[in-house]
């Protein structure tokens, strides 16, 4: 509906929007401003939109109550480990499935679509067992291993195909003419191409290791395992009550980052999880 | 076919080799690399969800308690226990009062955002940003957030008294907090719909909004009859996105309610979880993982049929 609007319906409309942005925005300036106030400020009435005396104490005890950096370098190593190994097994299958012929294609296609249908959380308990078996409950490895090579993988390897697909071919053919192999071009020739494509996997699949929450809190159990989001549950008194301050803090400095990151790179993360969106 | 030549020495090496025609022709060489190309992903699919997936139904007709270290084949004996469970009626209404709660609001209000942002207007891609935003905060976070401005005491009651009302304690009410639940997840992931609904719209032709125009009808018979039917594939689209999603919430229900007030907010996935792994019955667990698969198929199956039904056209 592109049509040129007056200056009412314009100024209503802003006045919608802003009242509509409210609670996107409200509750991470809530977790930032209340991270720095003092106790005796979280509940005053009425609240208090920004901190009178912004304090540092609450980050401090972040890391005095967990061992937060260290859990920080588990989420941020094991996002960044399955975001790469996801990326290379869904552009090498994903390659595959669009660009070589092979016997058995249709149906192996099939058997690896099936991940689609399945949500990680019916497996959850054979996984469980299997890791168990393994003696690699309380260790990293789950959470590494299953998305890059199970479920979560699937759809990157679906979009990477259906990339690859609406490739043209003239480029590889040529490239193959000349002696090149398959893997060289692939490497060379395809993988440079899909750019757009392996950005889209590599956002989404960050973002899915960073917000894992089920698979850590059944998969680990001692403190300076714990990934992030585990992590942010733990801040509670002797009662069981939470620490408000100090888990705002500690949300603040796990939201943070990733919301910069987001804010300079906007449009590559808009159009590249709704490109997924669209193909998944 | 330039390739074999360099490769005959090591066809020597190959199962079958011939003096003739090469065993290694660049045919079968790409076969190889077809089937390597796709080994770890296919390998990573049989290993961690085709043979789990055998290993649920297996166990699903098993008594197995960790604790008690007990596992017994007991045939269908799990599936009566979950036909009689007294919580199952409980566990599928809270599930299905969020499935379908979420999708009418998630879906209602990202169809409002996009057709606003799809007006000519500046500064469009600031609001964009603005309601994309939470999509990348982490979950755990966005959730603690809220339930922290959802306490009796807490932001949005302080708010409510600035202007004379009083909230209710908004997580400890049986209605309230599963529509907080709702609220927080459709707050947390709106965004991705939203920009779904404005490609879609921006697809659809300008010149039938001035035929329409040109023929009297009023901007809200435009919108329900030119603008829903052309992007209804995209409706559908989202609303298979967001039922599935809607399935497997978890962490919002641990952080927020823990199931409760009673069990008005024990979703499946939530319910599956307590009886595996806080109760560790594992056979049980197993049976409602079933359950919650036949529940994703079925739903699954159901969307694809109205494609072929109600979907105006497919692109």
């Amino acid at each position: 509906m592109n049509r040129d609007l007056s200056r009412r319906t314009k100024l209503v409309l802003y006045g919608v929007l802003l009242v509509l942005a409210i609670p996107f925005v409200f509750p991470t300036w809530w977790m930032v401003t209340s991270s720095l106030k003092p106790v005796a400020d979280i509940f005053a009435f009425p609240p208090k939109l920004l901190p009178t005396n912004p304090r540092f104490d609450a980050y401090q005890r972040v890391f005095e109550l967990q061992p937060f950096g260290q859990q920080y370098l588990n989420s941020l190593y094991i996002a960044l480990v399955v975001t790469v190994g996801t990326m290379a097994v869904s552009a090498l299958a994903g390659y595959a499935f669009a660009r070589i012929r092979f016997r058995g294609q249709n149906v192996l296609f099939l058997v690896v679509l099936a991940g689609l249908l399945i949500p990680s959380e019916v497996t959850i308990v054979p996984l469980f067992q299997m890791f168990f078996k393994l003696g690699l409950v309380n260790t990293h490895w789950p959470l590494i291993l299953v998305p890059i090579f199970g479920a979560p993988s699937v759809l990157a390897t679906f979009i990477m195909r259906q990339f690859f697909i609406s490739l043209p071919g003239e480029l590889e053919e040529a490239a193959r003419v000349d002696g090149l192999g398959r893997l060289a071009t692939f490497w060379r020739i395809a993988l440079p191409l899909s750019r757009p494509a392996l950005g889209a996997v590599a956002i989404f699949t960050f973002l899915h290791s960073w917000n894992l929450y089920l698979e850590p809190i059944v998969f680990l159990s001692s403190p300076e395992k714990f990934t992030l989001p585990q992590a942010l549950t733990q801040f509670v008194d002797a009662y069981g009550g939470p620490m408000w301050d100090v888990q705002m803090a500690a949300a603040s400095m796990t939201a943070l980052p990733v919301l910069v990151v987001f804010v300079i790179a906007q449009k590559q993360f808009v159009e590249g999880l709704a490109h997924t969106g669209l193909k998944g | 076919m330039t390739q074999t030549d360099t490769r005959v020495g090591s066809a020597a090496a190959g199962p079958a080799p011939g003096p003739a025609r090469p065993f290694w022709t660049s045919r079968r060489r790409d076969q190889l690399a077809g089937y390597a190309f796709i080994a770890p992903q296919l390998l990573g699919s049989v290993v961690f969800v085709i043979l789990p997936l055998i290993l649920v139904l297996w166990y699903s007709l098993h008594e197995w308690n960790v604790l008690a270290g007990t596992f017994e084949f007991v045939g269908t004996d799990n599936y009566r226990a979950l036909a009689d469970d007294p919580n199952l009626g409980a566990v599928l209404r809270a599930t299905g009062l969020f499935s379908i709660g979420l999708v009418v609001v998630n879906l209602g209000l990202a169809l409002l955002l996009a057709v606003l942002l799809n007006q000519r207007l500046r500064g469009t891609i600031l609001f964009r940003t603005l309601f994309f935003s939470p999509v990348v905060v982490s979950l755990v976070a966005w959730t603690i957030v809220w339930g922290f401005l959802l306490q009796d005491n807490g932001g949005i009651n302080g708010l409510l008294d600035t202007v004379g009302v009083h909230g209710p304690n908004w997580l400890r009410g049986e209605g309230t907090a599963m529509v907080s639940v709702i609220v927080v997840q459709v707050f947390k992931n709106v965004g991705l719909n939203m920009v779904l609904f404005l490609a879609a719209l921006q697809g659809v032709p300008a010149e039938l909004y001035e035929a329409a125009e040109v023929d009297g009808a009023s901007r809200m018979r435009q919108f329900w009859r030119i603008t829903v039917p052309l992007i209804s594939p995209t409706i559908l689209l989202t609303s298979i996105i967001t039922v599935v999603g809607s399935l497997q919430v978890f962490a919002q229900i641990a952080v927020l309610t823990q199931g409760g007030p009673g069990t008005s907010t024990t979703v499946l996935v939530y319910y599956l979880y307590q009886q595996a792994f806080q109760f560790h019955h594992f056979g049980y667990g197993a049976t409602l993982s079933i359950l919650l698969f036949v529940i994703v198929l079925a739903l699954t199956v159901l969307q694809w049929q109205m494609r072929k039904r109600w979907v105006f056209h497919e692109s």
